[in-house]
């Protein structure tokens, strides 16, 4: 059984108001037709857990363009210029992270840990709210786990089992998101038929996949 | 030699043949050009790659293989890519020998601030805080003022990156160490006079009797 959807019909499931964990380091590794169908159905209130917000109007920043987020969970901003802008006259709300706890905080999320404890970020503006705990002498932040509604991710290859392969630095966030959302749909550059993907390189099994967005048919 | 290139070259001198090494975005990224073709170092990126190298040729960019401030590199034979989560991991988790990231202020505690100026620019704090709070010794290469004001200063004004003392601060005048005595001004660059140097920072510097020259 084949997890295929069409584009359209895939983003249609995406309600308004929904979190969305949108992989991606800048626009590699980024599902860039789910975010243009998202932008295109004119999806509203979204809060996107990202890396980055990439550049003004590309990539995930179409999304920012398009005023359809109302909160984004990042460890970088600085390279959107309209995120710069909505975030200094208050039309957006931007909770920064450092980019480990992030990672991490996916990571629990997606594994059933109540939080983590990290030496990053005591002392500084991070710590405001969250307890510090001492563990043989050094202080560490609790970091609660994230998940959203939905995981957006990108692969370089699937087989149609859902079975995900990434390339090099294509990867970054991708596989943390796909443990971490209750719906997850996947964008792979390829899909391959069941049995050609060996399974030691598989990184994300199939199983905590729901969809894959069928490819652009291509003519000629 | 431009400031950027004396302060790059002068940090090459800090890396070791064997070291694990990530260079931040900016002037930090300088250091892997001007290190001596015998030294081998392996360049980590906090995006997922352990081996990252110029791209050889115009035309061999892969599109999935970016260095952290998003610019097209190659990957060494034997490199290695990995996720966030484990970048992170070699991050925090003590196997990084060294960092060397840029800076806004380092003040007289050795606290970092660079990563946000309120109300004006909040770029965020993308790897540095993991960086510089599990780094084995991290490196900040700044220029030594910012439109004539100084940035190594009593007090950092701008919201520190981490608590953690960083190692040393290495600058187109001057390299110094923060110490349990304070700010320590090992070395001036050449034709840099040790009054120059106090002339241009705020925060209070310990003067040794033998202030060396930096070897750039």
């Amino acid at each position: 059984m084949t997890k295929l959807i069409e584009l359209s019909d895939v983003v249609e499931k995406i309600p308004n108001g929904a979190s969305l964990m949108i992989g991606g380091f800048l626009a590699v590794g980024a599902p860039l037709r789910l975010i243009s169908e998202i932008e295109r159905q004119g999806k509203r209130d979204l809060t996107i857990i990202v890396n980055d917000t990439n550049r003004a109007g590309k990539g995930v920043g179409k999304l920012i363009a398009a005023k359809a987020v109302r909160k984004v969970i990042a460890s970088h901003v600085g390279t959107n210029s309209d995120t710069q802008k909505q975030l200094l006259a208050g039309e957006i709300e931007v909770e920064l992270v450092p980019q480990g706890t992030l990672a991490e905080r996916m990571r629990a999320g997606g594994v059933g840990l109540g939080g983590f404890l990290t030496p990053t970020g005591v002392g500084t503006l991070v710590e405001e709210g969250k307890p510090v705990i001492e563990v043989d002498g050094r202080s560490y932040l609790l970091e609660k786990p994230l998940r959203a509604d939905f995981a957006l991710v990108s692969a370089a290859q699937a087989d149609h089992r859902g079975n995900l392969v990434y390339a090099l630095t294509a990867r970054n966030f991708n596989p943390l998101m796909a443990m971490a959302a209750d719906t997850v749909i996947a964008e792979p550059h390829l899909i391959v038929p069941v049995g050609c993907l060996p399974p030691d390189s598989v990184v994300t099994p199939g199983a905590v996949v729901d969809y894959l967005v069928a490819r652009e048919p291509h003519h000629g | 030699m431009d400031e950027k290139m004396i302060i790059a070259s002068r940090v090459a001198r800090e890396l070791k043949s064997g070291m694990l090494v990530n260079l931040g975005i900016g002037l930090p990224t300088l250091v892997a050009q001007l290190l001596p073709d015998d030294l081998a170092v392996d360049f980590q990126s906090e995006n997922g790659l352990i081996g990252l190298e110029p791209l050889p040729f115009e035309g061999l960019a892969d599109d999935d293989l970016i260095d952290a401030g998003g610019r097209l590199v190659s990957a060494s034979a034997g490199a290695a890519a990995f996720d966030s989560a484990m970048s992170f991991g070699l991050i925090r988790g003590g196997h990084m020998d060294v960092t060397v990231l840029g800076g806004l202020e380092v003040d007289e505690n050795g606290h970092l601030a660079n990563w946000m100026v309120p109300g004006k620019m909040v770029p965020g704090m993308g790897g540095a805080m993991d960086l510089v709070a599990g780094a084995k010794r991290v490196i900040v290469a700044m220029t030594h003022t910012a439109k004539g004001a100084p940035k190594v200063v009593p007090t950092c004004t701008l919201p520190i990156t981490s608590s953690r003392r960083i190692d040393l601060v290495v600058t187109e005048m001057a390299v110094i160490e923060p110490t349990d005595e304070g700010l320590v001004l090992r070395e001036t660059a050449p034709g840099v006079s040790v009054a120059d140097v106090l002339a241009a920072t705020s925060a209070r510097l310990v003067v040794p009797e033998t202030v060396g020259v930096m070897p750039i």
